[in-house]
């Protein structure tokens, strides 16, 4: 037993992908387990591993956690992601509850009917460029920092660069209109953590595909 | 503005009820503005209170907070909710997260079925409820043999989990059946006397949905 924190989810971006965002930014070394099988997910469950029955599950420090939040609330607070005091931690959980709701839609997106996808995905690009990225592009215009919160890094600024990303990937233009968060992206991306993290042969992984969506449902079931 | 905390959002429950019951079990009274129709909505969106254009909204401490959850965060810090440390602090996150997925199968996914599909989502709440979430909760307090679900003292998770109880027995009166430490938990928390004073008649604890307010929230809400 490494001590290394042990990550248990498909080998695929899902709920657990801004998991290791948060782990790389900080700097911690985490190992991955993947599952494979559906014998594999029920054995899990059987033997007690998952409060909820669920995966994401975050083995680290003595603890069986689970829950996306809860897991990224952890490691935040534990390597100073929060903010200084309650106030900033508010803003920042304010900020990331926007950028989850974000990507959740893009989460849930490979898994929509295939006769929806093209309303899905301009509807995720409407949110985006109406309702999330002008909170943030109006947030840095503002105090004119290099960070969103307290002229610190924290977990807001790493979540809405794994935001931005994901969101090129779907349409590669969408910050045209967005020059603080182009300046935002370039900024974060060059933080040591995180440009080893945006290397190839890092633990991020690649957008899901056909393949991915297959193993997910074979695993759980119809969603 | 001595600063009562202001709440704004629809005549009912929603996304705010939780808020409610964790700022009345706090002890903290709170004033409601109720939107009552879309253009009520649009003047708060376009007098630029809503960081997301959405509601909730809680104006405190001299913020307009957004995001449920980011809400609940706060008011659990503050009022010494949120357990003595991290390890504590994640419990309860794990724990709140399970009734929030629990009571989030019995808000929009519910109200917006036709009959039938009321039954069918019925069923589906009652089987998580009963084999996904109770016996976790059932098996926490047997396991500690504690009052509170967290560290041998009231805590945020408990309310929600008290919450949770009663929106699933409204669905189905003998829900809590086999869960023979849960019901000596409902007894015990609804007990405590600021959560007593909230379940007594003319509190501003809302009932449960009914056409006419599915009505309402669908004309407002645009869905």
């Amino acid at each position: 037993m490494s001590g290394k924190p042990r990550l248990t989810y498909f080998n695929g971006r899902g709920r657990m992908e801004s998991i290791r965002w948060l782990m790389a930014a900080a700097g911690v070394e985490f190992e991955e387990v993947f599952l494979e099988t559906r014998e594999q997910y029920l054995k899990l469950i059987k033997d007690g591993h998952l409060l909820f029955g669920q995966v994401p599950l975050v083995e680290m420090d003595g603890m069986k956690l689970v829950q996306t939040k809860a897991i990224l609330n952890y490691i935040a607070r534990k390597y100073n992601l929060l903010g200084k005091d309650l106030k900033e931690k508010a803003q920042i959980d304010m900020y990331v509850e926007g950028t989850i709701d974000l990507m959740t839609m893009i989460l849930m997106f490979p898994f929509s009917p295939p006769d929806q996808k093209e309303a899905q995905l301009a509807s995720i690009v409407e949110k985006a460029k109406t309702r999330y990225l002008p909170v943030y592009e109006k947030a840095l215009k503002q105090h004119g920092q290099n960070f969103l919160v307290g002229n610190c890094l924290s977990w807001a600024d790493i979540q809405l660069l794994e935001a931005i990303l994901t969101l090129e990937e779907k349409k590669k233009d969408i910050l045209a209109q967005f020059p603080q968060l182009q300046d935002f992206k370039a900024r974060t991306s060059n933080i040591p953590n995180i440009k080893k993290f945006l290397q190839p042969g890092s633990p991020r992984k690649p957008p899901p595909d056909d393949a991915y969506v297959a193993t997910v449902l074979k695993i759980l079931g119809p969603l | 503005m001595a600063g009562k905390p202001k709440l704004y959002y629809v005549n009912g429950r929603g996304k705010m009820e939780s808020i409610r019951w964790l700022l009345a079990a706090a002890g903290v009274e709170f004033e409601e503005e109720f939107i009552e129709t879309k253009e009520d909505l649009e003047k708060l969106r376009s007098d630029g209170v809503l960081l997301f254009q959405q509601v909730p909204m809680v104006e405190i401490d001299g913020m307009k907070m957004v995001q449920t959850r980011a809400i609940l965060s706060y008011i659990a810090a503050k009022h010494n909710l949120y357990g003595k440390d991290l390890n504590e602090r994640t419990l309860i996150d794990m724990y709140v997260e399970g009734t929030m997925d629990l009571m989030g199968l019995m808000g929009l996914p519910l109200m917006l079925q036709t009959p039938e599909g009321k039954a069918k989502q019925i069923a589906l709440i009652v089987e998580r409820a009963t084999t996904r979430y109770f016996p976790v909760y059932e098996k926490i307090l047997k396991d500690h043999g504690q009052n509170f679900l967290v560290g041998n003292q009231f805590s945020w998770a408990d309310v929600h989990l008290l919450e949770a109880i009663l929106m699933t027995e409204e669905l189905k009166s003998d829900v809590l059946s086999k869960f023979t430490l849960l019901q000596a938990f409902k007894t015990r928390i609804s007990n405590i006397p600021t959560i007593k004073k909230f379940l007594q008649p003319g509190s501003q604890r809302k009932p449960p949905p009914d056409d006419e307010f599915v009505a309402k929230i669908k004309k407002i809400f645009n869905i």
